[in-house]
């Protein structure tokens, strides 16, 4: 990835990020998140995790984003008409997110030894890499994130039901 | 080529986006959403470090954050329509009842 690509996809991630937080509408937030992980997707694929990237949009843009949404207008919400009564929070949480990222900042910059990149094998971040590694080394994790998911289903179902 | 602490920095700036958004915003669901903006950022820092050292097992990672962000997000929209059910609001100022 060059810098103008990083860029490019760097300050408009940022921007729509912000927006998801700012927006007082709960569906525009929710579809600038949308946009975010569209924009993720794009960043991953120029990162060679092609199959991540598929991932992103399938799970992150495809179902979950659905689901906040159909909740959303499940709730029927409006803006959020009353402004954040607490100030002081805001203040504390914005300094303390500046510093938090000056320090990384400084941080990185301190540990100069920039690595080289290690070479690249043969079929990185395809499908069949990843697919590969899933069903043999970590078999057990990808079984009990099966078990996870049953749980989580039928919870959700119990929950909504009751 | 862009060296990896400029995608770090940005993973830590979308995560820092996403803490502001929890302690800011009092909807739950938009901090819900400032949830998954963080599980997000530290998913391109996963990939980015995947991509630094050649290794794909930060990849891996990242398939487990989805599905189990997959799993809270179905948990937690189930809880806030019960308690949107059972209280009519979902401004997270009104939701203290187990408040000490």
């Amino acid at each position: 990835m060059d810098f103008v690509t990083f860029f490019a996809l760097a300050i408009p991630l940022v921007v729509i990020a912000i927006m998801v937080i700012a927006h007082p509408s709960p569906v525009y937030s929710a579809l600038f998140l949308v946009l975010t992980l569209f924009l993720l997707a794009v960043y991953f694929l120029f990162l060679d995790a092609h199959m991540v990237a598929a991932l992103q949009i399938i799970v992150y843009a495809g179902a979950i984003m659905v689901l906040f949404l159909f909740v959303i207008m499940l709730l029927n919400l409006q803006s959020d008409t009353q402004p954040t009564p607490r100030h002081g929070l805001g203040r504390a949480a914005i300094i303390g997110g500046v510093i938090l990222v000056a320090e990384l900042g400084l941080l990185l910059q301190r540990s100069s030894s920039e690595q080289a990149e290690s070479a690249l094998p043969e079929n990185f971040g395809t499908v069949e890499a990843l697919g590969s590694q899933l069903f043999t080394t970590y078999l057990l994790p990808f079984e009990i994130t099966g078990i996870l998911l049953l749980v989580a289903v039928v919870g959700a179902v119990v929950l909504a039901k009751r | 080529m862009v060296p990896i602490s400029y995608h770090l920095i940005l993973s830590g700036i979308l995560f820092t986006i996403g803490v502001t958004g929890v302690l800011l915003r009092r909807n739950i669901i938009i901090i819900f959403m400032a949830i998954e903006l963080m599980l997000n950022a530290v998913n391109l820092s996963f990939v980015a470090l995947a991509r630094h050292f050649g290794n794909m097992d930060g990849q891996i990672i990242v398939f487990f954050v989805m599905s189990v962000a997959a799993a809270e997000v179905a948990v937690g929209l189930a809880i806030i329509l019960l308690v949107f059910r059972g209280r009519e609001t979902v401004n997270a100022d009104e939701l203290n009842l187990m408040r000490w």
